[in-house]
């Protein structure tokens, strides 16, 4: 009986574990593409997310009042590209007017994109008003599959299948595709790819929007979890970054492992301890990891020196 | 070159002396936050503009410093001798981590040396493995979240969120009083004026040479037989006394200390600071430090619903327009219209001289 | 040549840059009154506002803002205070205390209000009381607290502990269940009602099964609430602070917990919380607190009328919002019963001045400068109202130090 229940906690702190790590996967991927991929130091990243929360709640307001009653159910599907759209076009228009001077900058770009997050945090707040917002979750996604004595909600359920779609399309889209072919071969070698008649200051607009992109649906899925407000995205930036240092930057196969280590640590730990002893751990690893293994978990070679 | 710099830096502390005469004791009190912020500001541009390192975790070694002192004052402040928000924690005998900080020389001495040995510890190992670039300065940014969440998750030991407050005298004297705070701005402006002087002294000397050499091409500094890890600690190790400094005197000026003020966003906005100003100049990191602090005050006293568009398009402003700061701007500027006017000067030369060259 | 024009033109760049931060703001006020009382010029008085209007903190008090200009604009509409007009000035405190500290000293040195109404967490409260103790100011304080403190130069409109947390304690025993388990946010407030929480329980026989925090800002809330349903409490208790509520209860609701279940009863959600977290997932629950949008006395209806008019149809009023729209009726009936602005005769003249508020009658305790308030426990609505289900009937003395309690002796002191 003692042993059912421990197998239990077990069986549902490993999916928590899981929940958890896919929940930062989602926060971290687009930022592995602008700061990972393109070594663009994106501080408003997070801001993204906000934005991608407020398409949402908007997505939900006009659902509400120029829908059919039962049609609400379903704006969340419509909120998810919609908001994809928007967060990357936000990010196209902010690389053509800012980033793109910055690109052999990677510091600089820090600064300016901190300038343009506190923007950002300041039209959310003149737009919706300072207080959080309220986002209904869709009435399909309440409740939660039952297995033995674990509940597992659906609305985790849905973010780690919403996960597995975006890693497995950008995938695809990165390796498979010429255009993402294009994206990788700008990010290994400017130069190179430029000598061969690939137009990287394209690129470079169609990957930071890409990425912006990311963390547009990255803040619709979180309206299930978490608040919606206009600081949201600082919340979240610290910890996206974290996860794609750990992984190694230019790699999306780290920052996959990255989240899941620090998913699982952190609410092991916590079960142990507390959240603030998990949160103290967890950042005091990373330091020490790094100084293992400086270039994260897993890193891009190179025999370029200075 | 060198008289426009001296002159410079005359003007100022000419400008700062003189402050307390034409400027209202709040605006003077102002004033002398921005002057601590100004001292830890020439540590980082001496790490980050000279060195080439950016570290976003400078708000630590501020906060250990400005606790430093912050103990010592809470313990001065305390009748019971067990400072209050202990009482409320349960905690009846004073922690052994705070007895010491009953002497002011220790607690004083402790503001520089707790922040360099924490940078040495990290920097040694940081720097030895060589961990660079973005990656230190996200180390220096998880160091910051390590701290912040120990010093607000031990309420009983560090007061929380809440910080340390409320104090009333130093060495007996008080510290409201306003003589005294006069006394403590001038403190300021001298510690201030000795830090420039160090770091100028710094910059010109054969180590400071070598800083920048290892800002411009750190593997060619090693092939050429030197150890850059060790210049690196050094400077890493002189920027978080810097930083301890300035947080002690920030508590005398202006008497509390929170985990807030030593969180990613004062981090980050430190470094801005230097940015403004002018990354590569000393004189940059002071003015960078005062002016923005001062636009942000005056920003979010006359503006205060809109403040953070203007500080937001300040950044991308420094960013795009002005790279190398206001320093940059003012010398590019300068250049343009000496140009000119030596363009003038030719001309007329020139026109004179016309007949005789051709 | 070139070198003066050089260096002279970036002197005068820095030069302009400083004055207009040090000195541009207060160009207006520099020693031009005459008159010995403070912020009395002419036919105005000013009063400084003091709140965050950005960062994360201004989530809640941008409307106490809104709340404390709008009383300020009625009691000028009925021919101000002392036959002046009240002049607010108002400060961005920026969710950042120094910034409190920094900007309650420009209000008091250089603008020189005659009071600041102002703050909503501890911290910036803490930061703000040396400043106005120093400066012999006042500030009014509107938002519930953890207690413990009582400063001759703040006045709280706000609950202190024994009018909020114990005697929700003492009606969940009574109602709810014996075994709590407690759950907060890592700082000072949660931590120290918490404290206060245990000693009651033990007192009163009740059960702990457990005390969690959580950091400021956490949003996974699922290894606690493992933790939580593998303790099985009867009730929980909590004191998570912004954002982290939001959080906690819509995975507590995935978790498929319900207030049949385990029932939460809050001390820092009212109702503009609740429009950031949704009806839906809240309703059921309980919080405790001295004011609900509900209450149904004309002054409320009136209050909360002109509140929407003013603000926005949308918009909800609350417990802190009616505290800190009090706060100013408080300050203007204790000036016009001193016939000063002075600080220190308002303070001589404000014991047992009464004003009647939206929420019902309100009186400051002269011995710690809080304030008398009815008590009320209520259960959340799903239109994210909350329906009150009982109240303490009369106003209940305010006791920061719970010095009426016999368990409670010894909590202040550290025993």
């Amino acid at each position: 009986m003692k042993g059912g229940a421990a197998m239990e906690i077990w069986a549902s702190q490993l999916f928590n574990g899981l929940s958890y790590s896919s929940f930062l996967l989602l926060i971290a991927l687009g930022l592995a593409i602008t700061f990972g991929l393109m070594k663009v130091m994106n501080m408003a990243h997070g801001d993204m997310i906000m934005i991608g929360a407020y398409v949402t709640y908007s997505t939900q307001l006009i659902f509400s009042s120029f829908m059919p009653q039962n049609m609400f159910d379903y704006y969340f599907l419509f909120s998810i590209p919609i908001a994809f759209v928007v967060t990357a076009c936000i990010g196209w228009i902010l690389e053509k007017s800012l980033i793109q001077f910055l690109y052999n900058r990677p510091l600089d770009s820090m600064l300016a994109t901190w300038g343009v997050s506190l923007i950002l945090q300041q039209i959310a707040r003149t737009i919706f008003g300072a207080p959080n917002v309220a986002v209904k979750t869709p009435s399909w996604l309440d409740g939660g599959l039952q297995i033995a004595a674990v509940t597992l909600p659906y609305k985790r359920l849905f973010i780690l299948v919403l996960v597995g779609l975006c890693l497995t399309g950008l995938y695809v889209y990165l390796y498979r595709t010429a255009a993402g072919r294009r994206m990788t071969a700008v990010t290994l070698n400017r130069q190179m790819a430029s000598c061969l008649g690939v137009n990287t200051r394209k690129v470079d607009a169609g990957a930071f929007a890409l990425g912006s992109g990311l963390g547009g649906v990255a803040g619709c899925a979180l309206t299930l979890l978490g608040p919606v407000g206009p600081t949201v995205g600082t919340n979240y930036i610290i910890d996206a970054f974290m996860i794609v240092i750990l992984g190694g930057i230019g790699n999306l196969k780290g920052t996959l492992i990255g989240a899941v280590v620090i998913g699982l640590i952190s609410t092991f730990v916590e079960f142990g301890s507390s959240a603030t002893i998990a949160k103290v751990v967890v950042f005091a690893l990373i330091i020490l990891f790094l100084q293992w293994k400086p270039f994260g978990l897993i890193s891009t070679r190179s025999r370029a020196l200075d | 070159m060198k008289n426009i710099s001296r002159s410079s830096y005359a003007l100022l502390f000419i400008f700062l002396l003189c402050a307390p005469l034409f400027l209202h004791d709040f605006r003077v009190a102002l004033l002398a936050k921005f002057l601590c912020f100004a001292i830890l500001a020439v540590g980082i541009c001496l790490i980050w503009g000279y060195t080439g390192i950016l570290s976003l975790g400078h708000g630590v070694f501020f906060g250990l410093g400005a606790y430093c002192v912050a103990m010592y004052l809470k313990l001065e402040a305390s009748p019971t001798g067990i400072p209050d928000f202990m009482g409320w924690s349960g905690i009846v005998e004073l922690p052994g981590l705070w007895k010491p900080f009953a002497n002011p020389y220790f607690a004083i001495s402790a503001a520089v040396i707790v922040p360099v040995l924490l940078a040495l510890v990290l920097g040694y190992f940081t720097f030895k493995n060589r961990i660079r670039g973005v990656y230190f300065s996200l180390i220096s940014q998880a160091l910051v979240v390590v701290f912040v969440t120990l010093f607000i998750g031990k309420q009983e030991i560090t007061g929380g969120t809440n910080g340390l407050t409320n104090f009333s005298t130093a060495f007996g004297i008080s510290l409201t009083n306003r003589g005294v705070q006069q006394v403590l701005y001038f403190i300021t402006v001298g510690f201030l004026l000795l830090t420039v002087a160090f770091a100028l002294w710094l910059t010109k000397s054969r180590a400071g040479k070598l800083l920048m050499a290892i800002r411009e091409g750190e593997n060619r500094v090693r092939f050429l037989g030197y150890n850059p890890t060790s210049f690196k600690v050094f400077v890493y190790c002189v920027s978080a006394a810097l930083a301890g400094v300035a947080g002690g005197l920030f508590v005398l000026q202006v008497g509390m200390i929170s985990p807030e003020m030593m969180g990613i966003i004062p981090s980050i906005e430190m470094v801005l600071w230097v940015a403004v100003g002018g990354r590569y100049s000393i004189f940059g990191a002071v003015i960078g430090a005062i002016l923005t602090n001062s636009a942000k005050s005056f920003f979010s006293e006359s503006y205060p619903d809109f403040w953070l568009f203007f500080l937001g398009g300040l950044f991308i402003l420094v960013v795009l327009v002005m790279p190398n700061g206001l320093v940059g701007l003012g010398k590019s500027v300068g250049e343009k219209i000496t140009s000119r006017i030596k363009k003038k000067e030719k001309e007329d030369v020139q026109h004179e001289a016309g007949p005789y060259v051709s | 040549m070139g070198k003066m024009t050089k260096n002279l033109f970036l002197m005068l760049v820095i030069l302009t840059f400083m004055l207009a931060g040090c000195v541009g703001s207060n160009a207006t006020n520099n020693e031009s009154d005459t008159s010995d009382e403070k912020g009395e010029k002419g036919d105005t008085v000013k009063v400084g506002v003091l709140h965050s209007l950005s960062g994360t903190m201004a989530i809640s008090e941008v409307s106490l803002k809104n709340a404390e200009l709008m009383a300020i604009e009625e009691i000028n509409e009925a021919g101000g205070v002392l036959g002046k007009k009240i002049e607010p000035v108002i400060e961005d405190g920026a969710s950042d205390w120094p910034t409190f500290a920094e900007k309650a000293k420009k209000l008091l040195q250089s603008d020189e209000v005659a009071t600041i109404f102002g703050g909503w967490t501890s911290a910036s409260r803490k930061a703000m009381l040396p400043v106005v103790e120093q400066n012999n100011g006042l500030l009014w304080y509107p938002v519930q607290y953890e207690g413990m403190e009582s400063s001759p130069n703040i006045f709280y409109t706000g609950a202190t502990t024994n009018q909020q947390i114990v005697p929700a304690v003492s009606w969940l025993l009574e109602n709810k269940g014996k075994k709590f388990f407690l759950i907060g946010s890592d700082y000072v407030f949660p931590r120290t009602a918490n404290k206060i929480i245990k000693a009651q329980l033990k007192a009163e026989g009740g059960e702990l099964l457990g005390e969690e925090y959580t950091p400021l800002g956490h949003t996974d809330y699922s290894t606690l609430i493992s933790k939580i349903k593998a303790a099985k409490p009867d009730v929980i208790f909590n004191t998570l602070n912004g954002d982290s509520n939001v959080a906690f209860f819509k995975q507590l609701k995935d978790a498929g917990i319900g207030p049949k279940d385990m029932p939460v009863l809050s001390v820092s959600i009212a109702e503009e919380e609740i429009r950031g977290i949704g009806g839906d997932v809240l309703a059921g629950h309980y919080t405790a607190w001295n004011y609900y949008q509900t209450i149904d006395t004309p002054e409320n209806k009136d209050f909360v009328e002109k509140y929407k008019a003013k603000y926005g149809e949308e918009l909800v009023t609350d417990d802190p919002i009616e505290a800190a729209y009090f706060a100013v009726y408080l300050w203007a009936a204790a000036v016009e019963k001193a016939g000063s602005f002075d600080v220190d005769k308002v303070r001589a003249a404000s014991d047992g001045i009464e004003v009647q508020a939206p929420g019902g009658k309100v009186k400051i305790e002269g011995s710690n400068q809080h304030t008398w308030k009815v008590v009320r426990i209520g259960e959340i609505q799903e239109d994210g109202l909350i329906k009150e289900l009982w109240n303490s009937g009369e106003a209940v003395k305010p006791d920061p130090y719970l010095e009426g309690y016999d368990w409670a002796k010894g909590l202040s002191s550290g025993e």
